[in-house]
Parts: structure tokens; sequence; C-alpha cells
């Protein structure tokens, strides 16, 4: 008789813990081929509403930190990550289909992707800040600060290249972030939020929701407290995207639209991500003895 | 209270113009050099990096127990509570005849006369809390009952709060005469001037409220109440501790500091007698000087002493 | 009356963290191979014992050396993608914090400085410039600088940061796709030594990183040898200045990171006792052997009295004595050679009327040791105050106006950095935009990051390193 294995229970992540749903609630998960996987846990309104209360919660401490360390954290996601290789590479496969080498190609690019964000830490001030030459006897910086707490909506389809893609700019430069993972395959989110359970990330920093999104993404885009959303995971559903775009109005919440299919994750991705989730200070003082 | 008593606080000082108005009080505090922040915080941290041979640390274990104000400020404070602390202020080890003695008990006013009875002619002083501690915040009057209430029971020394409403707005002048007044009401017993450094939050507060408590007449500038986080810090202690330096190079006078609440470990201990040896002083390593003000503290006193002696770890069974 | 009885102990850092061979040759092409030319010893300055025999690379060694890094930057480094590139600085980087303490050890061991500062300043910084670093290498397109290599870098670099200085070189060369030849200073190779341990650990391409000991004949034939594409110096200005005259007419891409003579300016208003820490530091801290110090004291009058006494009470509690010793806060003068100078200049700032004073203080019988000094009433004329003395010894000058504390500390012709001491906001930026260096402290002194461009003007040197503008000098 061959030996039966302990099957993995999917939680959520929320200040840096792993709870069930409040509401008790869960929904299944298929694999590429619509064979059953796991119970997932579903996510409700009050978790949300809780993970934005933990994000809250560390934004102060992380926005805190030296670039130099948060770089250091997120190339540690990376390490540990390579380190797991086995498993994503069975969770990709599992979500995404294809085979194991397609899979790995996969996970190389998700983790290289870490280490491009994690380099960008203690540069995107550098790039995107300068002093100003003011016609007048003034000293005048601008830099970028981080917004806050931001929403994302996780891809429907990339559930590891994409939803690093999508949480990496917001942490890295200091925000702290409530991901709702890809409602079909959102297996990948759960092991990621593994890794960032042991690769020194503050709990708190980064949250991950899973289940449908009807009942978490109106929450995210209607809170007060949450300063920006990233409504990248709805792609091709330009009705519900709007709606969250007009809830999102109520404290004018920066918002990165949904694109009208899902990108190409393999591309450079450029500064937007950042600057999306980054303010502007410009400081003025005068010159003179 | 006018000013004129503060000419015959530190006999010789007469710093009768400076305290004439708030107007000159002000130009006289804002005038003293500033902090910088950074700049104070690297230095105490530096400090704390020395290490001291193990023959001095001996020696440095039992100066820091003589140097504990030993200190009860409960609500549910009770007679029984005051005499146990206070028998363990004389006989900190049991187990140990050569332990020495704390310097001091500190306790609320109504618990002083307990206080006094335990430890009779044992040499430990008798420390109360005074002035609406820990707010401050009550009529002068009432204020001014505190303090000889407490000197009337038997304190050897009152610690005292400073009005910080006042002084965080610059009515510099009212606090000055407040501390004036009230180390009038003291009588023989000494006057320890609690900052609440917590709540003053810049060095250049702390700075300002050291001379203008030392020109008021403290014998002893204090950091906090222990009520109110963060309470005493490596760097606020070394703006007082260049106060006091400071104000024995211009007047040949000496005044102590009492770093309280926060210190729970005799390598915090140590850090702190490190930093008084190397800014104000090594006349300020004794009791009459410089004061812990601490509960915790002893007891890890005690087991490091006692680790050195026989070379084994007790826990707090 | 207490006793003093703060008395600190030795509290030294184990040697055993570290294990130093006998002797060591040249790392060319990912291996140690032998050297040709005259080895030499490496000394402890603390205790003048003898630590390894070091290999000299005469010039056939230095060819063999650039025809290593040539064929690297061709064939692998040069075209290799920024990602891959970055993946092994990362890995560089993480292996020098791994073995962060035994770095520690030898530098002090191999320099003289205190512990305190290796462990808690040198070496932490030498892994943030190559995390730093790392983080470029596939992200030069947003550097506003190119993307193209330059080739094969000639490296040449000074004793009193040795790690350091190595990071500053090797980490941005290697990012922007250049391949090194590094040559330590003579006095101070064993942790360039172990650096390239390191590259092995970290699997880096053999050529890529190519570190030859040697002394002037050897950094002469690699800043000339004619298949180099950058030369990158630091060190005293005299030799800065041949080499520019030995590059001219060439297409060797030049920087130069040279001498200073750089004033400490304190107002009337600063925050003095953090001002003093700031003095102390500026010119105490690595010995004075820093090309950045702060040697030059120029305190405003009204204050003068008052800032000296404190800055001599504070020096008399500097503890100068066994480099891994943790309570160490001064080390010992690197070499023979730089004790004579320093002592040579002291003396002639005594004969020429400056006051001199150092607190008393115990030095030990072996090795090459200096008291802290200082020299009051020192004016423009004096050799003291025109000279990099490169010891711990500062010259005290005095000032009435902003305007006259600019024109003094402009008066010389270095430029690498400065200090301004002031309460006041405005005034900070007002000096800093006058006064003709390349770095300015304000209330604070010899602070380094790999983010932070430091370099010098006028006969200071040219170029930048650290921060994006770091990768100027590295990119066509």
């Amino acid at each position: 008789m061959s030996r039966i294995d302990v099957r993995k229970t999917y939680k959520l992540f929320i200040g840096g813990e792993f709870p069930r749903s409040e509401s008790g609630h869960s929904y299944v998960v298929h694999d590429q081929q619509g064979r059953f996987v796991a119970n997932a846990a579903l996510a409700s309104r009050k978790d949300a509403r809780d993970a934005v209360s933990a994000a809250r919660k560390a934004f102060p401490g992380w926005s805190a930190r030296t670039a130099y360390n948060r770089s250091q954290v997120v190339y540690r996601i990376a390490e540990v990550m390579e380190d797991r290789r086995p498993q994503f590479v069975e969770a990709v496969r599992q979500g995404e289909g294809g085979t194991a080498a397609s899979a790995g190609k996969v996970l190389d690019a998700a983790i290289d992707r870490l280490v491009w964000y994690a380099g960008w830490a203690d540069k995107i001030t550098q790039v995107t800040g300068n002093a100003n030459p003011v016609a007048g006897p003034y000293f005048n910086l601008s830099t970028p600060e981080p917004t806050g707490v931001v929403a994302a909506v996780a891809p429907a389809d990339s559930s590891l290249l994409g939803l690093v893609s999508v949480v990496a700019p917001v942490i890295v430069t200091g925000n702290t972030v409530v991901v709702a993972a890809s409602p079909e395959r959102p297996l990948p989110a759960v092991t990621f939020a593994e890794v960032l359970a042991t690769s020194d990330v503050p709990g708190g920093v980064v949250n991950v929701l899973t289940g449908t999104l009807d009942r978490t993404v109106a929450t995210l885009a209607s809170h007060m407290d949450v300063n920006a959303i990233d409504l990248t995971g709805l792609a091709g559903d330009p009705e519900q995207a709007q709606a969250l775009e007009v809830a999102a109005a109520d404290n004018l919440k920066r918002v990165r639209r949904a694109p009208a299919a899902e990108p190409d994750w393999a591309a450079d991705p450029g500064l937007g991500r950042m600057t999306d989730v980054l303010e502007t200070k410009t400081v003025w003082h005068p010159i003179g003895v | 209270m006018t000013s004129t008593a503060a000419a015959t606080t530190h006999p010789g000082n007469d710093w009768a113009d400076v305290t004439a108005s708030d107007a000159s009080l002000r130009r006289f505090l804002h005038g003293l050099p500033g902090v910088d922040q950074v700049g104070a915080e690297a230095r105490a941290a530096g400090l704390g990096t020395r290490s001291i041979k193990t023959t001095a640390k001996a020696y440095a274990i039992d100066l820091a127990i003589r140097m504990v104000d030993l200190t009860t400020l409960e609500g549910q404070d009770t007679p029984g509570k005051v005499r146990a602390l206070a028998a363990k202020a004389v006989h900190p080890d049991p187990a140990d005849p050569t332990c020495p003695s704390t310097a001091a008990v500190c306790v609320y006013p109504d618990l002083v006369a307990v206080a006094k009875e335990t430890l009779g002619s044992s040499g430990v002083k008798v420390a109360s809390v005074a002035t609406a501690f820990p707010s401050g915040r009550a009529a002068i009057d009432v204020k001014l009952a505190d303090v000889r209430d407490a000197v009337a029971a038997g304190a050897d020394e009152i610690d005292m709060v400073i009005d910080r409403g006042a002084f965080l707005s610059g009515r510099y002048l009212e606090v000055f005469e407040e501390i004036v007044a009230v180390r009038a009401a003291c009588g023989a017993a000494h006057l320890k001037v609690i900052f609440e450094s917590g709540e003053l939050q810049t060095y250049d507060n702390v700075r300002r409220a050291s001379w203008l408590a030392i020109m008021a007449g403290a014998h002893f500038i204090k950091t906090s109440t222990g009520k109110v986080q963060p309470a005493a810090t490596l760097p606020v202690t070394l703006v007082m501790l260049e106060a006091v330096r400071d104000y024995r190079e211009q007047t040949g006078q000496m005044v102590g500091v009492k770093p309280a609440g926060g210190i729970r470990t005799t390598k915090d201990a140590i850090k702190y007698l490190v930093m008084v040896n190397e800014v104000a002083g090594p006349d300020w390593l004794d009791p009459d000087w410089f004061r812990f003000g601490a509960s915790t503290l002893l007891n890890d006193l005690l087991m490091q002493r006692t680790k050195m002696q026989t070379g084994r770890y007790s826990g707090p069974d | 009356m207490a006793k003093n009885v703060f008395e600190y102990a030795p509290a030294p850092e184990s040697r055993s963290v570290v294990d130093i061979k006998p002797s060591y040759g040249l790392f060319v092409n990912g291996e140690f191979v032998d050297g040709h030319g005259h080895s030499f010893k490496s000394i402890s300055p603390s205790t003048e014992e003898v630590l390894a025999e070091i290999a000299e690379a005469d010039e056939a060694d230095v060819d063999l050396a650039v025809k290593a890094a040539r064929r690297a930057h061709s064939r692998v480094w040069g075209r290799m993608p920024g990602k891959e590139r970055a993946k092994y600085l990362f890995r560089i980087a993480r292996i020098i914090q791994e073995r962060g303490r035994e770095l520690a050890v030898l530098e002090s061991i191999d320099n003289g400085k205190p512990i305190k500062e290796t462990r808690d300043v040198d070496i932490p910084i030498v892994a943030a410039h190559f995390f730093y670093y790392a983080g470029w290498a596939d992200k030069l397109e947003y550097s506003g600088h190119g993307t193209e290599s330059l080739g094969v870098a000639g490296q040449v670099i000074p004793w009193n940061f040795p790690l350091l200085m190595l990071a500053w070189k090797i980490a941005p060369a290697l990012a922007c796709g250049n391949t090194v030849v590094l040559k330590p200073a003579e006095t101070a190779p064993l942790t360039a030594l172990l650096f390239a341990e390191i590259c092995q650990q970290a699997d880096l391409p053999a050529g890529v990183v190519n570190i030859i000991t040697g002394a002037g004949d050897t950094g002469r034939a690699l800043v000339s040898h004619p298949d180099v594409d950058k030369v990158a110096f630091t060190g005293s200005t005299e030799v800065g200045k041949a080499i520019a005259r030995a590059v001219a007419g060439t297409d060797k891409r030049v920087t130069l990171e040279l001498g200073g003579k750089a004033a400490n300016i304190v107002f009337d208003d600063a925050p003095l006792d953090q001002a003093v820490e700031g003095i102390v530091n500026g010119i105490f801290f690595n010995q004075g052997h820093v090309c950045c110090a702060g040697s030059r004291l120029l305190v405003q009058e009204s204050v003068a009295d008052e800032v000296l006494a404190r800055l001599k009470r504070r020096v008399t509690t500097l503890r100068i004595g066994d480099p891994l010793d943790k309570n160490t806060d001064i080390g010992a003068i690197n070499s023979a050679e730089q004790l004579a100078k320093i002592r040579e200049l002291s003396d002639i700032g005594e004969q020429e009327g400056a006051g001199r004073w150092s607190p008393p203080c115990e030095l030990p019988d072996h090795g090459f040791w200096f008291p802290p000094t200082i020299f009051t009433n020192v004016t423009q004329a004096h050799r003291i105050a025109r000279e990099e003395i490169f010891g711990p010894v500062l010259s005290v000058l005095t000032f009435r106006t902003p305007s006259e504390a600019v024109e003094k500390a402009n008066n010389t012709p270095y430029g690498l950095s400065a200090g301004v001491w002031t309460d006041k906001g405005s005034r900070i930026l007002k000096m800093a935009n006058a006064l003709r260096a390349g770095v300015v402290w304000a209330n604070t002194f010899n602070k380094f990051d790999p983010t932070s461009p430091f370099g010098g003007y006028k006969e200071s040197g040219y170029g930048r390193e650290g921060g994006r503008h770091g990768l100027e000098g590295y990119l066509k």
C-alpha cells in the first residue's frame, strides 16, 4: 500500500500570519485539467478590511527603513524562492499547465524580476528625484516618497510571475500592499506568502487574500484608508474596472487602470509600477548667510 | 515667589539678571549651544561599545547597586509592599552580607513614614515623589502642600516634576519660580527635578531644562517619571551630563544626574557609568552625584554579582 | 571623591578567525600564480611582525593579467546580460557579509586601523557597495550614462582603506560590464588577496577580476599598458598628475581621486558638543589617513577658545593602542615611511611658530605610533596649513565672517571635502554653494554611502565614485 500524503491547507496571509477566512468559507481550486486540487480560503469583506489594517500598521516601520535594508529584504525573498524551486515549479505547472521546463522558465523570470526590483530600492530616488534650479536663491529638492497602503488585483493568468511583478515594485518603494490573488490560480500566491513569512519581511507589509474578487476588491476600492489601487487583474473586464475606478475616486486613490489584456510579463517593466505608488515632495530652503 | 531666592540656591552664583524676566531667561536658555540629534545619538551609541576590565566590572556592579533608588510608584502599593522593598534596599542579597545597600527607596508621599520606619538608621535614604507626580497638573498650593507633607513624614529627598505644559509653551520663568518654591519647601531635603524628557521630545529642550533647573536650585536633575515612554535614554542622559559638566566649568558647583525608567540590565547600567566617566568625569561616579531610578535593575545586578563571585547564574527563582 | 575605576580592559578580537598564509601569489585568470618580480614582506604596523611574503608583478606579469582581463571581457563578461552580471555581484556582496568578521580582523592587522572601525564602518560599507552596484548591472539604461562598457580597467588603490577602496573600484567597473586588473597598496594587500578567494567562491568567471600585487613599478606598468581602456587611481596628487601626463594623447579614460586639505568650519552657533565630535572624527578617524580628512579647523573667533578647550578635553579621552582591541579609538600609523613624514611636517609646524599640543598618552614599544596632535595659531602661510600630512594632526585657524571662512577654506589647490557646523540652514546652503569641494558635510563629517557620489574639485582629482554618478566613469 503506497503512502498517503498529508495535504496542505491554503489559508490567507494577513499581518504576517495565516488565518482562515473569518467567514469560515472556502472554495474549490482546480488544476489546468479541471481536477480538484484544494479548498482555498474564500476571503470576505471583513478579511479585506483586516488586511488593510495590517498593511496600515506595517507602513510606518517599513517606509522608515533604509532603502538599503528594503533591497536586502527583497533580495532575500529571491534567495528563498530559488531555494524552493521544486515547490514553485510544481505550483506553476499545476495552475498554468505546461511542462516542468516551461514552469522552470517562469520561475527563473520571477526570481530575476525580484532581483531587478530589489536593486531599485536605493536607486529610484536617484532616477526620479533631483534638485531643481529655481530662479532664486533657494535650494529646491524633489524626492519621491511612498504613498502608503496599496491594494493590488493580481493578474488572473500569470499566477507567479505576474504576481511578483505586481507586488515587488510596491514594497521595494516602501509601500505596503494587500493583494487579491488570481481567483482561479491562487495557490502560488499562498506558497509565495510562505516565502515572505520566512524572508525577514515584516508582518503586514504584504497581505494575500485568496478567493473570488467580488467579495474583496470592491471593499478595497472603496476603503478610505487605501492610498492607491492597481487594477491589473481586471484586464479584459472594463465594466468592473470602471466601477472600481469610480469607487476609488471617493478618496482620490491613485489608480493604475486595468489593461485591455494581460500584459506580457517578460517585457521590461519600466518605472511605471514604482512611480504610480510614489508621491513627489518638493522642499524649498533659502540660501544666505 | 520672586527670583531673588535663586541667588542663594547655589551660594556664590547670581543668576538674578538672567532670571529677572521671562524674556531674559528665554534669551539665556535659547542662547545655549544647540544639540544635533544625530550627532548626540551617535556619541551615546559609541560610548556604549566600551568594554571594561573584569575587576572594574565587579566594582561597577557594586557601585551601580549603591546608586539605585529602589522604586515603587503604583496605585496598588501598600505598606506591606513598601516594607518589603525597604528591607530589600538595606540587604539586597540576604544570602550575602557583603552586598552593599542601595542609595535610597523612592515611594509616594503617603508611604514615606512606613519606609522611614523600616529603614531606621541603615543609611538608606527615603526619596519621595511629590508635586502631583507624575503629571504635575495641580494648583501650585496643592503641589507645595504635597512637598511639605512628604518632608514632614521624613523624606530625605524630594523628586519633583516640572510643569511641562508651561515649559513647552515657553513660560520658562513660571517653571523656574515653581522649582524655587519647591526647593524652599524642601527645607533640608535634597531636590531632584524631573523633566519627563519623553514629553520634552527634543534634546535642545533637555539642555534648556537642565540649565533652568540647576539655576533654580536643583541638587539633581532627573530624566523621567518612568510613567511615559520613552523614559531614560543614553542620549538624553548624555545631554544632561554635558550640562552639569559645563555648569561646573562655569561655577565650580556640582549637580547630580539621575536617569530613571527603562534601565533593566547590568549591561545597560554599565553603559551609563561609562558615559558618566567619559563625559562628566570620575567625580560623578558616586551615589551623591549619580543615581539610577529603577526597580527590576537591582535583580539583574544581583544576578550578575553572584555570577562574578560564584561563576554561576541563578534564575528569578 | 570617587576613584577612577573604569580601566578599560583590553578586549581583543580574536585573530583565530583569520588564516594568513606564509606567502601569496598573484591572482590572474581565476588562479593564484607566481610573480616574477622581487617579492616583499607585508608587516603589521602595530607590532612590526612579518605577516606574509607578497609577490611582485613585473611587466610580463602585468601583461598576462591585462590579457586575461581582455579575454574575459570579449568572450564572457562584456557580452553577458546585465541581469546575470548582477547576480555574480550579489553573490560577492553576500560572501563579504558572511566573512565580514574575518575581513575586519585581517584589515586591522594589515593596515593598523582599529577593529571598531573595520567591523562597524569599513566592511559593512564594502558589502553595501557591492550590493548597490549589483543593482545597477541590469538597469544601466536608466543611468543616464549609457550602457556600453569600456573594456579593461587598470585600477591602483591606496593603503588607507584597502578593502573599501577596492570595492569603490571593482563594484562599479564590473556592474558596467568591464573587467579589471587591480593593484592594491604594497603596505596593505592582504584583504585584496582574500577578496580574490571570495571571487573564486562566487564562481566569478576567470579573468574578470585580477589582483596583482607590487609597488610603484607595478602600478606604472599597469596604468601605461596599451591595452587598458580605463585607468582609475586613488592616491597622492603627485602620482595622479604623473598618470594624467602618461595617458595624454591616448584614448584611455581616467578618473583620479587624490589628496585633500579639507577645512572643517565651525560657526559660533554650531551645536558645540557635536561639532567637537565632528572635529575629532574628521581628523583622528582612521589615524587621519583620510584624503577627505578635516585637517584644518576653521573656528569662528568668538567661540575659538571654548571650542579648543572642549576639543582638548575630548581628545584626552581617546585611546591609542592595539588595533584589535575593541576599546581602541586610534590605531597605528600604516608604515615607518608615513610615520617619518608625519613627524617631519609636525616638526616643521613647531619651527614655523605654531603652538603644538598632544594629550599625554602611553605609546606601545613596537609598531608605528603618533599621538593626536593639535597645532594652534596656524596661518595660511604655514606649511602645515597647506600640505597634506595624512596623519592625526589638526591645524587650527580662526575667522570672523562667513566670507573670510570661505576665502580661507578655498585657499588651497585641493578641493575634496569640507565641513560646516552651524544651526542655521540657509547658512549651510550658502556655504555649500561657495565651497569649492566635491563633498560638503554639514553638521557631520566623514560619512560615506554607496549611493552618495564622492570625488574632488581642482587638484583633488576628477570623476566621482558612488551613486548614479559613479557609473559615468565606466561606461562609453
